[in-house]
């Protein structure tokens, strides 16, 4: 089989995966009682698993297998999470996001993780020597090999959940001729065949066991697939050496049967080879006369894993660039239907015209959803960040709480992807820079855990994302001497700085002012290069800060290619888009109640006076004369708390806009975000209110 | 021993021009076109062109020619060159030619009142008729764009 097609849906869930399994780390970190969550991480862990083992990569998921081991026994109670537990297991996941990288460079995801392993194994033996789980026993003994398996109940729920969604469950049993010289090998065959064709629950002994050749023989297995039994116990048989297979069917009743007589059976476990084979097919022939077997014959073993994985997934993942195929053949279609919708009006007949609306109406909805496909919520950005500031916290030995608001904040997918890295680095720098120690806490009399807010929110055709932490704030003397030492400003400069200017400073490149080099932040590169970054999204930053109370890093990006809701205006024969988000009100003013100031245009609004500027006359429309006439329509558009006034000629109404950006070939223009089409098909261009307001 | 290309032929005043048919993405008939204020000149505005904006320039105004309404024959051709797109407007194009490389010649110092860094030689077809090879990333070249308009203003 090509696994080639499979890696990257592979490395996608891994990726959720490790994403969950960190996310609910964290949680259980804080409630380290709540069993639930143990239960999340172990299906996460195990799915993981099953995925590494699939796609053939061992070390991934023996590592996975140790975790399991440890949160095996902290589920069932036998062993109570502490923090060097939670290191480890921290460990074991960072190892394995190192893992899963590795695979997606092209790497084979191979990685010396033995310490990581022998320490979880140290867990699960040095807490608890004598209630190992079964399955990493290395010493079971000879007499259990055969028994029935005992199953545990996650296992027990899956294979019951299995059954009832109309996977067939199987009990089998394998014998290995005695002069076979290579079992191990006849059985890892066994699995392999098996494995092609279903799931293995749980076998005994364990596969470990079996592979390491600790086993008598024979073993057996739960299994679910969809395979007629008769078959499957032929292809069994098939492989050379072995003595005897049988397959038995299960459904709930027996399977409840047998994992009860099982567990009876297994404490006493002195005979059970026989026993739990006559009983289950006492059981099946039951059965048969009741129940008929049902499966759904479509069904194929993938299908069975997720039933028994357990997380119904509700998203599907595309590639990017169809959607931009999408978008551009949607754009086709509208001007289609605005011919259509003409050719209609011309035509005059009923039913033609009812066609036409009807199917403008569903272009509509079907705008709505092509456009939203494309935005990403931030959260994706931001949910690997509580993880890194708890263990960043954890190095320094201080205390932070990592607050996150607007992580619902939706971003095209194009600026998500580049984001990620500045503000890693900005969090990194005020959890090491910005948030003193506890001790400098509480001698500054505030409280020993340092906040640092993480904030997303729109505001015009932008997103800001905002940065703040309640620490030392920039020292200004320190930074002016360091500025004017690095020759980054003359001595006379910095006397006139206000706070705020000084706070810039930081951004100087080879600018540092920590005592100390740290190798969390502060190498002297770092800030000068988040802020070229972030310029070269088109965004910009900007530090306020406050000496004593802590630091804010505002950063303000455009939303390069994402909807936005508009007010669509004319001026001649020319159209244009104002977002709506900058447009505090629209209104209608006579000529004569324009006021000349210093030269400037005024206008009198809500008791004071704000500037008007004409668009007409700040792009050159050639086609209208605003003196002419008596009334001017304006829009009055805000930046921060300051507000101007932009007469245009008409107003069109409200729509919601995707921005296209003009073109590689042309020149940034001030006053100009950006261009949309609009449902006629023609280029609209978007204006840009922030730059009118200086 | 020169290749054989073939080109797109389009007609800017009374010369005949050729370009590459691998760099030309379409031709189009004119289609509406928004002004873009304070740029270029001679960029006349942008075009949508399947959902993708893109910026159409008047190649007349671009070689310093005297520019000309459009007609019936006026077309946009789209041409894609160092992951730059854009339009070019020319006078008509409606012709695919076969050449071979070695019928190319250096450009003369000036043709048709185009400097010769524009140009990537002159194909002699035949004995009457040239056609005039243009190098795209030159004509693309922007920098070279902005020093000539600081200059003009």
């Amino acid at each position: 089989m090509d696994m080639n097609q499979y890696l990257s849906m592979f490395l996608d869930e891994s990726n959720d995966h490790l994403q969950s399994l960190n996310e609910k780390m964290l949680e259980l970190e804080d409630n380290p009682e709540d069993i639930s969550i143990v239960q999340i991480i172990f299906r996460s862990a195990h799915t993981l698993k099953g995925m590494a083992a699939t796609m053939g990569f061992e070390d991934l998921a023996s590592l996975t297998h140790q975790m399991e081991n440890v949160l095996d026994l902290v589920r069932n109670d036998k062993l109570k999470m502490q923090d060097f537990i939670f290191d480890t297991l921290f460990k074991s996941l960072d190892a394995l996001q190192s893992m899963v990288q590795d695979i997606a460079n092209g790497g084979e995801g191979k990685e010396d993780v033995t310490s990581i392993v022998s320490s979880l194994q140290a867990i699960v033996r040095g807490e608890n020597p004598l209630e190992q789980p079964s399955a990493s026993s290395s010493n079971v003994e000879p007499t259990m090999t055969t028994a029935a398996i005992q199953l545990d109940e996650f296992q027990y729920s899956v294979l019951e959940q299995s059954i009832s969604e109309g996977h067939k469950v199987s009990y089998i049993e394998v014998a290995i001729r005695r002069d076979c010289q290579l079992k191990a090998v006849r059985a890892y065959m066994v699995f392999d065949l098996l494995e092609r064709f279903g799931e293995v629950i749980k076998s005994s002994p364990s596969v470990q066991d079996i592979e390491q050749d600790k086993f008598d023989y024979s073993f057996s297995l739960y299994y679910i697939t969809q395979q007629d039994d008769a078959e499957l116990e032929q292809m069994i048989l098939n492989l050379s050496e072995i003595e005897r297979a049988s397959v038995v069917a299960l459904d709930a009743e027996t399977l409840k049967q047998v994992s009860q007589e099982v567990s009876t059976q297994a404490a006493a476990a002195v005979e059970a080879p026989e026993i739990p084979k006559e009983k289950t097919s006492v059981a099946m022939e039951i059965d048969k006369t009741t129940v008929p077997v049902k499966t759904d014959s479509n069904a194929n073993a993938p299908q069975a894993k997720k039933a028994a994985a357990n997380t119904p997934s509700r998203t599907i993942r595309v590639d990017i660039e169809r959607l931009d195929v999408l978008m551009n053949l949607f754009s086709e279609l509208l001007i289609d239907r605005v011919r259509l919708e003409q050719l209609a009006g011309e035509v005059k007949r009923a039913d033609l015209t009812e066609t036409v609306e009807h199917m403008s109406r569903v272009s509509t909805d079907l705008q709505n959803i092509v456009l939203k496909l494309r935005m990403v919520q931030i959260d994706t950005v931001f949910n690997r960040f509580p993880r890194m500031v708890r263990d960043l916290a954890k190095t320094l030995n201080k205390k932070i709480d990592l607050v996150i608001e607007g992580a619902d904040t939706e971003l095209d997918r194009t600026v998500i992807d580049e984001i990620g890295d500045p503000l890693v680095h900005l969090l990194r720098n005020a959890v090491d820079h910005g948030v003193e120690s506890t001790e400098d806490r509480l001698a500054a009399g505030k409280s020993d855990t340092g906040t640092v807010l993480l904030k997303a929110f729109h505001s015009g055709n932008h997103v800001f994302i905002e940065i703040q932490d309640d620490g030392y704030g920039v020292n200004r003397d320190k930074v002016l001497a360091k500025a004017v030492k690095n020759s980054v400003v003359t001595a006379e400069q910095a006397s006139s700085y206000t706070d705020d200017e000084v706070a810039q400073l930081l951004f100087a490149a080879g600018f540092s002012t920590a005592d100390t080099i740290s190798d969390i932040s502060g190498r002297g590169v770092g800030l000068d290069v988040v802020k070229s970054k972030i310029e070269s999204l088109g965004g910009t930053v900007v530090i306020s800060s406050k000496w004593g109370q802590g630091t804010k890093f505002s950063v303000q990006l455009p939303l390069t290619l994402s909807i936005i809701s508009a007010m669509l205006i004319q001026i001649g024969s020319e159209k244009y888009a104002i977002p709506l988000s900058s447009i505090v009100e629209t209104g209608l003013i006579e000529r004569n109640q324009i006021r000349s100031v210093h030269g400037y245009n005024m206008v009198s609004y809500r008791n004071s006076h704000i500037p008007l500027l004409s668009l007409a006359q700040i792009f050159g429309v050639p086609d209208f004369d605003e003196e002419a006439e008596e009334e001017t329509e304006i829009v009055v558009i805000r930046k921060g708390d300051r507000l101007a006034a932009l007469s245009v000629q008409e107003f069109i109404g409200q729509n919601e806009i995707v921005i296209k950006n003009l073109g590689k070939y042309l020149p940034s223009i001030q006053g100009i975000a950006g261009a949309t089409i609009l449902g006629d098909g023609q280029v609209a261009l978007i204006i840009d209110p922030n730059t009118f307001i200086k | 021993m020169g290749q054989d290309i073939k080109v797109i032929v389009f007609k800017l005043a009374n010369e005949e021009y050729g370009i590459e048919v691998e760099k030309v993405q379409t031709i189009e008939r004119i289609l509406p076109i928004t002004r873009v204020p304070k740029t270029f000149s001679f960029v006349k505005g942008v075009i949508n062109l399947r959902g993708v904006v893109i910026p159409v320039i008047d190649l007349r105004g671009r070689f310093g020619l005297p520019e000309a309404d459009f007609t019936e024959q006026s077309r946009i051709i789209i041409v894609t060159a160092e992951d730059l797109e854009v339009g070019f407007i020319v006078d008509s194009a409606n012709d695919v030619m076969d050449l071979n490389t070695d019928i190319i010649d250096a450009p003369p110092e000036v043709v048709g009142g185009i400097k010769a860094k524009y140009l990537d030689g002159v194909a002699r077809v035949s004995e009457e008729r040239l056609l005039i090879m243009l190098n795209l990333s030159e004509v693309l070249n922007r920098s070279e764009i902005i020093q000539l308009e600081s200059i003009e203003g």
